[in-house]
């Protein structure tokens, strides 16, 4: 088997102490994940909600019952994050805010919002 | 330089699709919020309409592109074992194709219907 040393290491998750950098950067994986796992779970919704008049109903219950809601605030989060991080590291792409301080103050600033947005959403929405 | 070879078409691509699906969205509020869907008639009319209806199909097809290589960037860093990894891959390529197709036939459903 050939072995390239320059492939990605694998990395031990527990040993990593993170910049806030890093933590923006971890958290737009985490995000991303976990918006992937919830996909056949939207599918399965948006085709409920376009069959007819009582499975829209039904999508609509599924959509408001207490078990969801949970569901639903994760992905608020992880949805704010990943397009707010994402948004940064296009910026990132086009050598905008590339010097060590800039890019600490940006991780800040997404992280912030994400959180801020998530939590002034999370409560107009539950309350 | 090879385009392929060099991962740049999919670096590319993930972008591109980051950037679809955020206009995607920012409309899609802009549509809900000035139009509110008041029920199933309303919901199945806008979807109808073959421009939101194509347009919802690339949206799908975007997010399933770019979950796909963001998929494959964690594999790449945390799962070791080559097996495994192939396995994972290729489990996560059947699902995204299958829901990928759910999603046009059921777009091309409410376009007909």
């Amino acid at each position: 088997m050939i072995t390239n040393t320059r492939r990605p290491k694998f990395l031990n998750l527990f040993k990593i102490h993170l910049p806030v950098t890093g933590v923006t950067s971890f958290a737009h994986r985490v995000s991303g994940a976990l918006l992937f796992v919830s996909l056949p779970f939207w599918v399965y919704l948006f085709s409920l909600s376009l069959h007819n008049e009582a499975s829209f109903k039904l999508a609509l219950g599924y959509l408001t019952s207490p078990w969801t809601r949970l569901v639903l605030l994760i992905l608020l989060w992880s949805i704010l994050h990943h397009l707010f991080a994402g948004i940064r590291f296009l910026l990132l792409d086009i050598h905008l805010g590339h010097s060590l301080k800039s890019a600490r103050r940006s991780a800040w600033l997404v992280n912030f919002t994400g959180a801020i947005l998530f939590v002034v959403l999370a409560l107009w929405w539950l309350l | 330089m090879s385009w392929r070879a060099q991962g740049l078409r999919t670096w590319l691509l993930q972008r591109l699709t980051a950037i679809y699906m955020a206009l995607y969205l920012l409309l899609a509020l802009l549509v809900l919020y000035s139009h509110p869907v008041t029920g199933f008639t309303a919901w199945h009319d806008l979807f109808h309409q073959p421009v939101i209806n194509i347009a919802t199909i690339f949206m799908f097809a975007s997010i399933f592109y770019h979950a796909w290589v963001g998929v494959r960037d964690i594999l790449v860093d945390y799962v070791q074992p080559q097996p495994l990894r192939f396995m994972i891959l290729t489990l996560v390529s059947i699902l995204l194709l299958a829901l990928m197709l759910w999603v046009v036939f059921l777009m091309f459903g409410v376009l007909q219907g």
